[in-house]
């Protein structure tokens, strides 16, 4: 088992590499360069521009450059934003928490949702669950977030008044009352993510649930007499599941998508807004530094995913 | 997929094209056959709206701002008077170009890349697959937006604006949504190359690019078929999500996404404003994938209907 991991950490390595490659990639074809401001800017003179220059190494060739700044970047050294004034890597790690909870709490909740119904569905294909089932999930994964969190905020903040349509980092409330707040202002940016996650994730679910169910071996513990509960429960869902969870990280990338359009719209204080704002602003280290980090998060997730599939399938060898 | 002639000697009663039995599949499939019809609908009313409904996408109101709907504006006005079914009748083009653009360049992209790596054994198959596969786990919006913010300013210049943006867009959408078909590709290739029409062709001594373009590519376009019309919702959502972020198509040009994200601030004194461009696009995804999912069904072989 544990050569499984660190092979899976090894293989992980060079996709890690590889999207550092194409991030560098594209910022160092984009024209313009980051001092590009610096040369309008009359208090500078071009000795000073030229120095920084020098001294951010832009003139090296460009192997040189991106190993520089890999090696900046797995040291923890990811530059200053220009507009906060303070660390990169402070700015977003006082971010990060917030948009792993929402992530997190979305997808407990699409799971939450999507297997009992995709099971159910699949159990009986083609009866009337079914089809209700099938046709919300397609709806589903036709309402873009921006959507559905504009429609959420129509219905249940201003027609309603229920609950605040802006999320507040900085809650006055304490004790109990600050955890009911909490409570109050993630509901509709948790419902809105984990809604889209689990239309997809319950289509999963069917079509992998009614793979396992044709298998012999159901058929076999239902000759021997097993209710049908146990048969769902113990024999059918158990190893459905397990080509979900690869299917669940592969959906990751569009995850962090609609992370930050729901952050962006309920304007969470997360690094998906963070970024947005970064580009309004021409913050080029934080949009860098960001989209990094997002792209960490998924091949993380992804090896998570492998992690979890080789304890739950015994049928894949360590090796 | 030609039409085979032989059997039809023997019974020309009974010849049915392969495409005439997939429309036939497809009708079955009634949600399907609805979207089809509401799409036509929507996309004719989109192309020819504007002939008909004289009222320009920038002519201003005073009289009505922020107004609902009413017979002079059948779905209200915005902020400044503009009236709303214009621009979304406007920006509706823009997204379909968009959506239909894109789902093009993925195709193209999607089918080289899979095609080669299909025929072609051994370290090419490895190392393209490999890209595809960190392709696939890049975080895609993010790259979008940062490509967007990197590139935006030359190709307006390159191009003009509108172009400019429009290009841009195509190709980074396109270029992030090939991946399943360069994998849904190469999966038709492993098995149909196997297959014996195919060493006949090879026997009779058709050269790779003709057992390729001629034999094998016709066979595996079903589940390509599938995919892009799914890409074209994907994309549609995609141009609308940039849109709403506010990086997406300037101001002055009124894309679904762009008018949503106009609607945002004046949400609780408009509704309309904000609910009729996001219905537009919602009906269209919803109806492409429906259709995607009828043509599913009416493209795999296998399925007994």
């Amino acid at each position: 088992m544990f050569h499984y991991i660190v092979r899976r950490i090894l293989i992980a390595v060079p996709s890690l590499l590889g999207i550092s490659a194409i991030l560098f990639g594209v910022l160092a074809l984009a024209p313009g360069d980051p001092f590009e401001e610096l040369a309008q800017n009359p208090n500078v003179p071009p000795e000073v521009r030229l120095a920084l220059r020098a001294q951010f190494g832009l003139d090296d060739p460009i192997w040189q450059r991106y190993f520089h700044w890999l090696v900046n970047m797995l040291r923890g050294d990811w530059g200053f934003s220009f507009v906060s004034r303070i660390d990169v890597d402070t700015l977003i790690l006082g971010r990060l928490p917030v948009t792993i909870a929402v992530i997190g709490m979305a997808q407990v909740l699409a799971l939450l949702v999507a297997i009992p119904v995709g099971v159910l569905a699949a159990v009986r294909p083609y009866s009337w669950f079914d089809r209700i089932a099938s046709t919300f999930a397609f709806i589903g994964f036709s309402l873009p977030t921006f959507f559905t969190g504009v429609l959420f905020i129509l219905f249940f903040s201003i027609y309603l008044g229920w609950l605040p349509f802006v999320y507040r980092a900085d809650l006055s409330e304490t004790g109990w009352r600050w955890w009911w707040e909490q409570f109050r202002q993630s509901i509709m940016p948790i419902t809105v993510l984990g809604l889209f996650q689990a239309a997809s994730m319950m289509r999963y679910v069917r079509s992998s649930v009614l793979d396992v169910i044709r298998l012999d071996y159901v058929t076999t513990a239902r000759s021997k007499g097993l209710t049908e509960r146990v048969v769902i429960n113990k024999h059918v869902v158990r190893n459905a599941l397990i080509p979900v969870v690869t299917l669940i990280a592969l959906q990751m990338p569009a995850v962090f998508g609609g992370a930050i359009v729901t952050e962006q719209i309920f304007r969470i204080p997360g690094i998906g807004s963070l970024l947005i704002d970064a580009i309004l602003r021409n913050d080029t280290p934080v949009i860098m530094a960001v989209t990094f980090v997002f792209a960490c998060l998924v091949i993380l997730c992804n090896l998570l995913a492998d992690v979890l599939y080789g304890l739950l399938d015994p049928r894949i060898s360590y090796r | 997929m030609s039409t085979a002639s032989a059997p039809v000697l023997s019974k020309p009663s009974q010849s049915i094209s392969p495409w005439a039995e997939a429309w036939r599949r497809f009708k079955r499939h009634r949600l399907a056959f609805w979207s089809l019809w509401l799409l036509m609908a929507l996309v004719l009313a989109v192309l020819l709206g504007p002939v008909f409904y004289k009222v320009g996408i920038n002519d201003i109101d005073f009289q009505a701002r922020l107004a609902g709907p009413s017979w002079k504006h059948p779905l209200g006005t915005d902020d400044l008077g503009r009236d709303i079914l214009a621009r979304v009748l406007y920006g509706g083009r823009i997204s379909l170009a968009v959506g239909i653009s894109a789902m093009l360049m993925a195709i193209a992209v999607g089918v080289t890349i899979g095609a080669i790596a299909g025929i072609s054994r051994g370290w090419v198959d490895a190392a393209l697959m490999w890209v595809t596969d960190l392709f696939l786990s890049l975080p895609q919006l993010p790259l979008l937006l940062l490509l967007i913010f990197l590139f935006r300013e030359p190709l307006k210049q390159m191009f003009g604006l509108e172009l400019g943006i429009f290009i841009l867009i195509v190709a980074v959408i396109g270029g992030f949504r090939w991946m399943p078909v360069a994998r849904l590709v190469r999966a038709q290739f492993f098995s149909l190359r196997e297959k014996e029409f195919v060493e006949a062709a090879r026997a009779l001594g058709a050269s790779t690019p003709r057992t390729v373009v001629r034999h094998i590519l016709p066979n595996s376009l079903g589940p390509v078929i599938v995919a892009a019309t799914i890409d074209v919702a994907a994309a549609i959502i995609a141009e609308s999500t940039l849109s709403f972020l506010g990086l997406g198509f300037p101001p002055d040009i009124p894309t679904w996404g762009r008018i949503l994200f106009d609607a945002r601030d004046y949400m609780d004194l408009a509704m309309h404003w904000a609910l009729f461009p996001g219905l537009a696009i919602f009906i269209t995804v919803l109806t492409i994938n429906f259709i995607g999912d009828g043509l599913r069904d009416a493209l795999d072989p296998r399925r007994v209907l």
